[in-house]
């Protein structure tokens, strides 16, 4: 079984988020519309659901990220959820624990949803094929291989601005080669049936056969941003600079970076976006990161009421018997 | 089938006596998804209130989360008024067990503190769980406990008594 179809009872409802591949249309805007229902509690004096009272929800974080660590925490609390943030970088992984040796540890304390990240690719579908039926396991970033609740944020801050998928020009510029935002938000854009996705990077950037995931390939900028709708731009790693697949981030800059120049290139209501957190002066000029066209704060509120709709819908698909009546 | 339109009429006049009985003004109407909204926009319109309409999704603040998970259809809620200190009508087709309306209740708190809460609806079914009633009620149907009553709408709103399978 692949990671796909393990995170599906069999009446095909979503009780893990591992991965947007392989998933249908319907599951993607069943996430979106829930979410658009969610947005609205951040204004509440009660910014508070009681859906998931009395859940506990372990933030099972084994690479460092504060962002996305902290708004999965924001979502829980607001579903009313109990969390527990545990930074396992620093503590048993190095004391040699294994993988299912802190599953197991960590599910004798009685939780109900697993949110994890970790640098190696399959580490989340690892764990929901071992948890007890109960336990819900959400990808927060797996290596290269997916960050699936960063793809449902975008694609809603998209949908947001830009609800006509079918005619939408998206480019995705920057490391696609690690990029697991990349490869997740591709998937979900053609899942969701967008007109045109590029993406915009040097060949020692790119993965081998990326044509294959469905993304046209451009090597400059100035062709690939042309009359697009949405620029994603992707942070660079520091340690691929050491490891030679660039020459300087000066000259990344120079190449590739998002200048207000770049940008008149791409349609006059095109929206910036980053997964954060953003380098200024190395993918991002400043000016765009915060200009008028940059929606990249408000991609950080959406990923809360993302967040909410994925726990909610997972942890109650599991509370349902399968093939259970409402 | 039956036109709930009479039904709304009836509402109208006993919600009207009521706020006059009251001394209120000017009350708020809020609407459960979906039934509730196309029943508490009529009347608006036929009390003719001013204020917009409340919408409630109370789909988060369910009892049977735990039973039947997230409903697919769920909307956003809407309060586009403070409703401190403000007097509220709330209002849902069909009233039963009484579940849907302490979720609503618990819902109303986390926007603030109404100085009162009525409640108004088209249908009282009985069959309640809870210690809940309303004030303002269209009609009241015996029914079998193999029976549904369902309002269709927007237009025309129609009553739909169905037997449920089994």
């Amino acid at each position: 079984m692949s990671a796909t179809s393990i995170q599906l009872d069999p009446q095909g409802r979503l009780l893990h988020f591992l991965t947007v591949e392989g998933l249908t249309r319907r599951h993607l805007t069943d996430i979106l519309d829930t979410a658009e229902s969610l947005r609205g509690v951040a204004e509440r004096r009660v910014k508070k659901l009681p859906t998931l009272h009395g859940k506990t929800v372990v933030n099972l974080f084994f690479e460092a990220s504060t962002r996305t660590r902290t708004t999965f925490e924001l979502a829980a609390k607001r579903l009313s959820a109990d969390v527990l943030n545990l930074n396992i970088a620093t503590s048993s992984a190095v004391k040699g624990e294994s993988l299912l040796d802190t599953l197991r540890n960590i599910e004798a304390m009685q939780c109900d949803m697993f949110v994890v990240r970790h640098e190696q690719s399959g580490a989340a579908e690892f764990m929901a094929r071992h948890v007890k039926p109960h336990i819900a396991v959400l990808n927060a970033g797996d290596g290269r291989h997916a960050h699936p609740t960063q793809a449902m944020l975008d694609v809603f801050t998209i949908r947001r601005h830009k609800p006509d998928f079918p005619h939408l020009r998206v480019a995705i510029v920057g490391d696609i080669l690690h990029s697991r935002v990349a490869r997740s938000l591709i998937h979900a854009l053609n899942i969701l049936g967008a007109g045109e996705i590029r993406v915009v990077a040097p060949r020692t950037l790119l993965p081998t056969q990326v044509e294959t995931l469905g993304a046209r390939v451009f090597h400059d900028p100035g062709q690939g941003l042309r009359d697009v709708d949405v620029v994603v731009m992707l942070r660079l790693q520091k340690e691929r600079m050491e490891r030679a697949l660039l020459p300087s981030e000066q000259e990344f800059f120079q190449r590739y970076g998002l200048t207000e120049e770049r940008l008149a290139l791409a349609r006059p209501d095109v929206i910036v976006m980053h997964p954060g957190p953003i380098n200024r002066g190395v993918e991002i000029d400043s000016r765009v990161a915060d200009g008028p066209r940059s929606v990249i704060l408000e991609q950080v509120t959406n990923g809360i009421a993302v967040r909410m709709a994925i726990m909610s819908i997972t942890l109650g698909n599991h509370a349902r018997p399968a093939g259970g009546t409402v | 089938m039956r036109d709930a339109e009479p039904l709304i009429e009836t509402m109208a006049g006993q919600l009207r006596g009521l706020l006059a009985a009251r001394g209120i003004a000017e009350p708020m109407l809020v609407g459960i998804h979906t039934g509730g909204v196309w029943i508490a926009e009529r009347l608006r319109q036929r009390l003719g209130i001013a204020a917009p309409l409340g919408q409630l999704d109370i789909s988060f603040y369910r009892d049977d989360f735990s039973r039947i998970g997230v409903s697919r259809q769920v909307r956003p809620s809407e309060l586009p008024f403070d409703i401190d200190g403000r007097h509220l009508v709330l209002v849902d087709d069909v009233l039963n067990t009484g579940r849907t309306v302490r979720a609503a209740l618990n819902e109303l708190f986390d926007y603030g503190r109404p100085a009162s809460v009525l409640l108004a609806v088209l249908v009282d079914r009985g069959g309640r769980q809870l210690p809940i009633e309303a004030d303002v009620i269209g009609a009241r149907l015996k029914l079998m406990a193999d029976q549904e009553v369902q309002l269709t709408g927007p237009e025309p709103l129609q009553l739909v008594i169905q037997q449920t399978t089994p």
